[in-house]
């Protein structure tokens, strides 16, 4: 979140001579930047809305209805709140270690944290048919006591933890290792357990960025599409998430007007993900405001 | 590992613990799993399938596009972010949170407008027919949809250097009577250099890695717009999981050597921070 730091910064900014750029230049460059930031995220964004409703509100609002897109409704749910609620467990318990102890192999644990946003989601996708696929290391083992992981909801479920692995964790870990031990160790020493000190001194101090990372988690799952599409079996009805559903539709089974209109659920989600950060960004700038407006403490 | 635990905090064992067992089982055993697969496979069989005429078509697809997407990101994140940083104008931070929007969109969202869009009868594909420009199906089409999805990392990693700037240095500069541009490209220029060097190299990892999109806007033809993901699903709907595995190893190893390098690019870069 240093994005809060910097909208304080840039508002105690003050322009002065020398450090800026002819005004006719300034409004060149401010007039470019906007036109293609219009024309590169405005327009694809009113493209998707403009396309699911072309042909009236009748026929989007019954593609949304289908009840195969029900269905995908509820995959994508499932999915997204099984990837939620496990990540969050992991960020939670890997940003107190790694952030409030000093240990070896640190560096290599942070960048093992890293590596799923490097890894291609299609290649996430094949590292679970390799080990859970019929041709896979616990194939034999998993068909003989007729347990079905991949084309199955839950490969579903392991690649979309895959791809959205790091995000809880990378967002709190900076938070935590900013805000030092000073406080837990004065709450443990006035006689805290170690439970009410993480419930009511650590988790208070980085809600906003728990809620982001949650935010950015829930995002990243719900649109998922390389990976789930390698270890789905792609049925409509049943192993159908929304990004699945939208590519198939896509390809024809339902016509562009019934892919467009599944597919503004997920622009519809893109935008309440960025209102939720940029009101996240408000939130945490005030604490800091406040903060830096109470009396400083002398150690 | 050992633990030096000066805070005396609880805990420490229990979360770390969990911290391994579930990396364990999410990652390791996951990727470990992918190169144990391949050693059991002749070597001789792996390479033919990783390094086919197919499949170089592919690299060269995959990393040629990815390189020229992340060099726009880099020159138009560089005009963006410092339009941003800046400059006060009305609609400023509306435009500022729109730059996150490539993050927050589903890639197949992304895919499927563009395609539009950009289709010989779009909105915009048509003016660009008329000028004998085909975007969608070719290697136009990866590179728009690549730059599309690596639009933010530039934007994001220079805009706190940007508002750290040393406003003295350029008044310094200026009053020495140096122009805005000379000033601009050896004062100002190289302390930006490291982060946007950070970002070109994030925004093609994640090039390198993109599938969704691209499917969409350009299909997935060898030779003229299959890039190695999409080869590799090629692969896996033909049931041949030793080119599928062949082609993942390289992609997966190369992903691992730009991690490494995105890692001591940012380390170098902080250090220009203050």
């Amino acid at each position: 979140m240093s994005a809060i730091v910097r909208s304080r910064l840039a508002a105690t900014k003050k322009s002065r001579r020398g450090s800026e750029e002819h005004p006719w230049a300034r409004r060149a460059l401010i007039a470019s930047a906007m036109v293609f930031l219009f024309v590169i995220l405005v327009v694809p964004l009113v493209n998707v809305f403009f396309q699911a409703l072309e042909t009236g509100v009748m026929p989007y609002l019954r593609a949304l209805g289908d009840a195969n897109t029900v269905t995908a409704i509820a995959m994508t749910g499932m999915t997204a709140l099984s990837s939620v609620a496990l990540n969050l467990a992991f960020g939670l318990t890997a940003s107190w270690c790694i952030a409030k102890f000093q240990f070896k192999g640190k560096a290599l644990l942070l960048t093992l944290i890293d590596l799923p946003f490097s890894v291609s989601p299609v290649v996430a996708g094949l590292l679970y048919v390799v080990l859970f696929g019929r041709q896979g290391f616990f194939g034999p083992w998993l068909d003989a006591h007729d347990i079905h992981i991949i084309f199955a909801l839950p490969g579903m479920i392991l690649a979309t933890l895959f791809v959205t692995f790091p995000f809880v964790a990378r967002e709190l870990i900076p938070l935590l290792e900013s805000e030092g031990t000073e406080q837990e160790q004065a709450a443990m020493s006035l006689g805290a357990t170690g439970w009410q000190t993480y419930w009511r001194v650590t988790l208070p101090s980085v809600k906003w960025g728990l809620l982001y990372g949650v935010m950015l988690c829930n995002a990243r799952a719900m649109g998922e599409f390389g990976a789930v599409y390698v270890v789905s079996s792609n049925i409509a009805g049943k192993t159908e998430t929304v990004p699945l559903r939208i590519f198939n539709l896509d390809l024809g089974l339902g016509g562009h007007v019934a892919a467009f209109a599944v597919a503004t659920l997920l622009a519809f989600l893109a935008l309440v993900t960025l209102a939720l950060k940029t009101w996240l960004e408000h939130r945490q700038n005030q604490d800091l405001i406040l903060a830096s407006a109470l009396p400083k403490h002398e150690h | 590992m050992s633990q030096r635990n000066r805070s005396g905090l609880p805990g420490f064992h229990l979360t770390l613990g969990y911290t391994l067992l579930y990396l364990g089982i999410i990652v390791i055993i996951p990727v470990g799993g992918l190169f144990v697969r391949a050693a059991q496979s002749p070597f001789q069989e792996l390479w033919r399938l990783a390094m086919n005429d197919k499949a170089i078509a592919a690299y060269q697809l995959t990393f040629g596009c990815s390189l020229i997407a992340a060099s726009i990101n880099a020159v138009v994140g560089t005009w963006i972010a410092w339009v941003l940083s800046r400059y006060e104008f009305p609609g400023r931070r509306i435009a500022d949170a729109l730059i996150d929007f490539p993050f927050a969109l589903p890639t197949a969202v992304a895919g499927l407008t563009l395609a539009k869009l950009f289709d010989p009868h779009g909105w915009l594909g048509s003016a660009l027919a008329a000028l004998g420009i085909q975007v969608v199906l070719t290697a136009k089409g990866i590179i728009l949809a690549l730059t599309f999805v690596g639009l933010p990392f530039v934007v994001r990693a220079l805009q706190p250097v940007i508002e750290q700037l040393e406003l003295e240095a350029e008044e310094a500069a200026a009053s020495l009577g140096a122009h805005r541009g000379y000033t601009f490209r050896r004062v100002i220029a190289p302390a930006l250099f490291p982060a946007i060097l950070t970002g070109f190299a994030m925004a093609f990892a994640r090039a390198v890695g993109e599938y969704g999109s691209v499917i969409f806007v350009a299909g997935n033809k060898p030779y003229v717009s299959q890039i190695a993901p999409a080869l590799i699903v090629s692969y896996l709907e033909n049931f041949e999981y030793d080119g599928a595995i062949a082609v993942a190893l390289v992609l997966l190893i190369l992903s691992m050597l730009l991690l490494l390098s995105v890692n001591l690019l940012e380390r170098w870069s902080s250090r220009f921070l203050r």
